[in-house]
């Protein structure tokens, strides 16, 4: 292969749509995720080993620094399963147009966005 | 720039659809243990540990976590491969993407034996609430 072809597409370069950011943050938070499933295997690990472990689980997950990380995985975890479900929607052949496209972006967000506010309500209160 | 060599299933079109089959897994087992959780008012430890003896529970457990690493396999790879490259890090991108995806391997590997352990070594529990 020619290394000197030229790039004629510079990414940086270019002014991104919604659905660039909405494709962009599946992506961040995927791999936020894959490093979060280690937290949660330790945590089932710990409620399921002892009593003293899964008292101190219970006692763990009142604690605001823990409540706060459940929280920012719940959302990881709920935005990313949101996006998810729109691909599949898409593969199914609805709302593949260009409008069609911009508005599912807006509909994840969005939907994602109450989604995370029930998330904060559930764990915090 | 070959990189299907380290994809999971070394095809686009076979990770593309294990992508979907096994992302459909890890949604279900979410939406059930979140559903599990949500309902379960101040859970005590006998019952948490009945759920999880249940083998039926012991294999949807297992199939989510094997779902979900092959799921990361396939979309640490897809971003590894878009991002880590010659034009974007030079000469070295390559060596970089291949000890990065090596580990996202060797990790996956380790959360479903990990996984394993904690679902099958459950029987010590088990005679202590008996």
């Amino acid at each position: 292969m020619n290394k000197k072809r030229p790039v004629n597409l510079d990414i940086g370069t270019i002014k991104l749509p919604i659905t660039s950011y909405v494709s962009i943050m599946h992506r961040v938070s995927g791999v936020i995720l894959f490093v979060v499933v280690g937290y949660f295997l330790s945590v089932l690990d710990n409620s399921l080993a002892s009593p003293e472990g899964f008292a101190s689980v219970k006692e763990m997950l009142s604690s605001p620094f823990c409540q706060l990380l459940v929280w920012v995985a719940l959302a990881a975890l709920t935005y990313h399963l949101v996006a998810g479900i729109r691909h599949l929607i898409m593969d199914c052949g609805v709302g593949e147009s260009l409008e069609g496209g911009r508005l599912g972006a807006k509909l994840v967000l969005v939907i994602a966005a109450i989604l995370i506010v029930i998330a904060a309500g559930w764990v915090f209160l | 720039m070959i990189t299907t060599v380290t994809s999971f299933g070394r095809s686009g079109l076979y990770d593309w659809l294990l992508q979907r089959i096994t992302a459909v897994v890890v949604a279900a087992y979410v939406l059930f243990m979140v559903s599990y959780l949500f309902s379960a008012d101040d859970l005590q430890y006998e019952q948490w540990v009945a759920l999880h003896s249940g083998l039926c529970m012991r294999i949807f457990s297992l199939l989510a976590v094997i779902s979900m690493a092959i799921h990361a396999w396939i979309g640490i790879w897809a971003v590894l491969t878009d991002y880590v490259t010659e034009r974007m890090m030079g000469a070295k991108a390559t060596s970089i993407r291949i000890s990065l995806q090596l580990l996202v391997i060797a990790a996956a590997l380790v959360y479903v034996l990990w996984a394993i352990d904690i679902l099958w070594g459950l029987s010590a529990a088990e005679s202590v609430i008996r």
